[in-house]
């Protein structure tokens, strides 16, 4: 049918100039007769020409189903990519291999060691309180739960772990999950869905970006821990648009960036959520025990009242030394998660002896607010220790537990870069660290 | 609302105390009270019994724990890796029959993050079309196309294959980069063994990689406890890669993944679940290395294989007592998860308070987990459990049934004597 059009065009050009010399003599002569005989020709011949065309069957190319030889040759033909790509040139170092507890201590190769890589924040691996409420949970309960929380895998110290938990922190109630990235990687499907939007920190670890990823929201990053940049994006995304008032918005941070170390300035992004009425998720992993007067968190440590925080989640593997997280929010936020968080209704629940580990490492730090003292003037030391080294600097914040040192001049490609830390990393072990 | 995480007391043996609540507002909000009741245990993922204190595991699970604490509090690569966890690898890897294996700490994890460095954008998966919610997670997060073939239906599966390969990409019609097919060795909502030789058969011919999901199967079924592989008699050479977790037999937590060596070194540079999470729990590893150790008879004992020749014949006897009654009951001989079909939805609260009047008690499991119409009460044998044990089960089951009318086969003329029979047995 489309190449009907440029032969009609052309052909009543062509009509068309034979039919003005055609009438062109006659038209003069003869006012309507002529005229009408001579339209009469060119409509009968342009109507009989489109008819033609239209009556032609239009090339459509065959379609052609493969047959089964084509197929079975295709298959046989196609060769898929190894299963993983070849093992690279460069060698990587091998984890070291610990043969004791990961305390302040630790033995490697049969060498004593101080432990700077294991984030025990409150020195708590090797606590006696803890290992003996550990002892009696594993006799009176065995290691594992064997079942997830819905199918009698709830066991009684679940229970008081999330009471002492919420008590803790002073919020309604709490849910426990069994490890501690699936926490936040289950929490934000749970509530985000398709169509909401997100506006997270660019320097988020992986298992935020994982959860972000799996929500299917609309995700928008702002500049690392820059208020700045988070205001405006904020300010961008609402302002004009009718469409954000009526879904679900929610800002992501992390208290202190796991990949980083610097810690976000909460009660600025308080006053922006609720300036641009956005929801606020806190990933407090490593601040839970760290940060605040008692330990309480980056509520504390800013004063800002905990209910302003529309969820945080934690995981319990740093300071509490245990394993597992949780969340904890408003009763409604809680309730949610019981039924719809992939984390929680799908998998086997935590062991019991790490459950009440946590009780018990809630009480320490209850009862020895102490510690926090301790580690704050530890880290203050290593900062100012470290902070003369030639060609590092300190790149995170002044009271954050994970140091991050960086290298002053950067070689200007990434490989060379990896080569030099990990040779630091080398001499640095073999020196006793 | 009740029939729903029932919270428990004890250690989830055979027999456990169930905590007893009650409601002031008509079940929406429980509280707890101080009483329990003793209920026999027919719903816990306990195949092999470990789940108590074990007088092998625990015992050197609390040596471990003092010697290495609760836990290592960073990931495997920056220090969490301990001794343990290298000689649990091993072990796996030996036991299972593959080169080399991975440690999480979860399983659900495992599976999630494995997938996506496994293969991504330009590749597909075919899964069976009644797979675990991890696996379709994982499988949703890699990017990959996904493609569902009928539950256990080896020529669905192979059309499905022909269809894609030939097809290619859908739109650009490029060739596939790579094909892996995902299985799980039982099913848990089914209790079905997976059609594996014949799944394998068609893989092979397609040269299209295979994960096998051994979550319910390791340690539970086969000779020795090796799972689908070793009772249907596939080569685990065949397999690519077995992944499993240490939950249910084992009576620990976390994950494993076998494969070969070079998938293995991959993995462990490129998994992020690896490299930024918290390392298994040293105890756990503990009373893991402890359970295989029993299970393989390295501990000098028999009650490995004790205990599989228990599981064993408690869940066929099981499974026989229960369709001579006359309920429906799906799921393969040999397999430990029997699922009874309820099919009415709201049999489901009657079955599962019934039962626990009568101190049994059972998992009903209904929407989302399986159709709306098609909800079951989920029956897992555990080798600490005994024949006496069982055979109370059933008497409760079968008066549970016939006051809610759920017997849906006809019954055999010899149900009461077969029951007397056994009785007099014991």
């Amino acid at each position: 049918m489309d190449m009907a059009l440029p032969i009609v065009n052309a052909t009543t050009a062509a009509l068309a100039r034979v039919s003005a010399a055609f009438n062109a003599p006659l038209a003069r002569a003869v006012v309507f007769g002529v005229h009408i005989d001579g339209h009469l020709v060119v409509e009968g011949l342009l109507i009989a020409v489109i008819v033609f065309q239209l009556s032609r069957k239009s090339y459509k190319p065959p379609k052609k189903p493969l047959s089964e030889k084509e197929v079975d040759e295709l298959c046989d033909e196609w060769e898929p990519e190894p299963l993983c790509p070849p093992v690279k040139e460069r060698s990587h170092i091998d984890p070291a291999i610990l043969e004791s507890a990961a305390g302040p201590h630790t033995t490697i190769e049969g060498k004593e060691v101080v432990n700077f890589a294991s984030a025990n924040y409150l020195g708590l691996i090797g606590n006696e309180k803890l290992i003996d409420s550990c002892v009696g949970s594993l006799e009176k309960y065995g290691v594992g739960s064997c079942g997830p929380r819905g199918f009698y895998g709830t066991i009684d110290v679940h229970l008081d772990c999330e009471a002492k938990i919420a008590n803790f922190l002073g919020t309604p109630d709490s849910i426990l999950y069994s490890y501690g990235i699936s926490t936040i990687f289950s929490v934000i499907p749970a509530f985000c869905k398709k169509g909401d939007i997100i506006v997270a920190d660019e320097g988020v670890h992986w298992a935020v970006q994982n959860g972000l990823y799996l929500s299917r929201s609309t995700v928008v990053y702002f500049k690392h821990n820059d208020m700045a940049s988070l205001a405006s994006t904020l300010e961008k995304l609402t302002r004009g648009n009718k469409r954000t008032e009526k879904i679900r918005r929610y800002i992501v941070v992390e208290s202190i960036y796991q990949n980083s170390g610097q810690i976000a300035p909460l009660d600025e992004i308080v006053k922006l959520k609720e300036k641009y009425l956005f929801r606020v998720i806190l990933e407090e992993s490593h601040s839970f025990g760290v940060l605040g007067k008692s330990g309480r968190g980056l509520a504390e440590h800013y004063g800002v009242p905990i209910d302003k925080i529309d969820i945080i989640t934690a995981g319990m593997g740093n300071a509490l030394a245990t394993d597992g997280g949780f969340c904890t929010g408003s009763a409604r936020v809680v309730d949610h998660q019981r039924l719809s968080s992939a984390g929680y209704v799908f998998s086997a629940s935590l062991p019991p002896y790490l459950a009440s580990a946590a009780v018990s490492a809630v009480n320490y730090l209850e009862e020895n607010p102490s510690v926090l003292a301790n580690l704050r003037s530890n880290v203050a030391l290593l900062h100012t220790g470290l902070s003369d080294t030639p060609g590092l600097e300190i790149s995170s914040h002044v009271l954050s537990p994970i140091v991050f040192l960086k290298l002053k001049k950067s070689t200007g490609s990434l490989a060379t870069d990896l080569d030099l830390l990990e040779t630091i990393a080398e001499q640095v072990s073999s020196d006793g660290l | 609302q009740d029939c729903f995480g029932r919270p428990i007391a004890s250690a989830p043996d055979a027999w456990f105390d169930v905590v007893e609540r009650h409601s002031n507002d008509g079940n929406k909000t429980l509280q707890r009270t101080t009483k329990t009741s003793k209920c026999l245990n027919l719903g816990s993922y306990n195949y092999l019994g470990f789940a108590a204190a074990d007088e092998y595991c625990t015992p050197r699970v609390i040596e471990s724990l003092k010697k290495y604490s609760a836990s290592t509090c960073s990931a495997r690569v920056d220090g969490g890796n301990t001794k343990l966890h290298t000689e649990l690898e091993e072990l796996v890897a030996r036991f299972v029959g593959k080169p080399a294996a991975i440690l999480f700490g979860m399983g659900y994890v495992t599976n999630s993050a494995i997938i996506p460095i496994l293969i991504g954008k330009g590749g597909l998966i075919v899964s069976d079309s009644l797979n675990h919610i991890s696996i379709v997670n994982g499988a949703r997060g890699s990017g990959a196309t996904v493609r569902v073939f009928q539950h256990n239906n080896p020529a669905h599966l192979e059309d499905v294959l022909r269809e894609q390969i030939a097809g290619g990409q859908p739109r650009t019609h490029r060739p596939w980069k790579k094909i892996i097919v995902i299985v799980e060795g039982i099913y848990s909502m089914e209790g079905e063994l997976c059609n594996l030789p014949e799944i394998m058969a068609v893989c092979k011919k397609y040269k299209a990689y295979t994960y096998l999901d051994e979550a319910h199967s390791i340690g539970a079924v086969g000779k020795t406890g090796r799972g689908v592989c070793e009772l249907l008699g596939v080569d685990p050479a065949d397999v690519d890669i077995m992944m499993g977790t240490f939950t249910k037999s084992f009576g620990s937590c976390g994950g494993y993944i076998a494969a070969s060596k070079e998938i293995i070194h991959h993995l462990k540079h490129a998994c992020p679940a690896h490299i930024y999470a918290t390392s298994m729990s040293p105890p756990a590893v503990q009373q893991v290395i402890s359970a295989i150790k029993v299970v393989l008879g390295e501990d000098g004992s028999n009650r490995g294989a004790k205990k599989l020749a228990q599981i064993r014949e408690n869940s066929n006897f099981f499974r026989s007592e229960l369709q001579k009654m006359g309920f429906e009951v799906l799921g393969d001989n040999d397999s430990p998860v029997m699922p009874i079909m309820l099919y009415n939805p709201a049999k489901i609260p009657a079955f599962s308070r019934e039962c626990l009047r009568q101190n049994v008690a059972v998992v009903t499991v209904a929407f989302p987990a399986t159709p709306l119409l098609l909800a079951r009460a989920r029956i897992c044998i555990s080798a600490s459990q005994s024949r006496e044990d069982l055979i109370k089960g059933l008497e409760v089951i079968s008066k549970v049934g016939d006051l809610i009318g759920i017997k849906y086969f006809p019954v055999e003329q010899e149900k009461v004597a077969s029951v007397d029979k056994l009785k007099k047995l014991e």
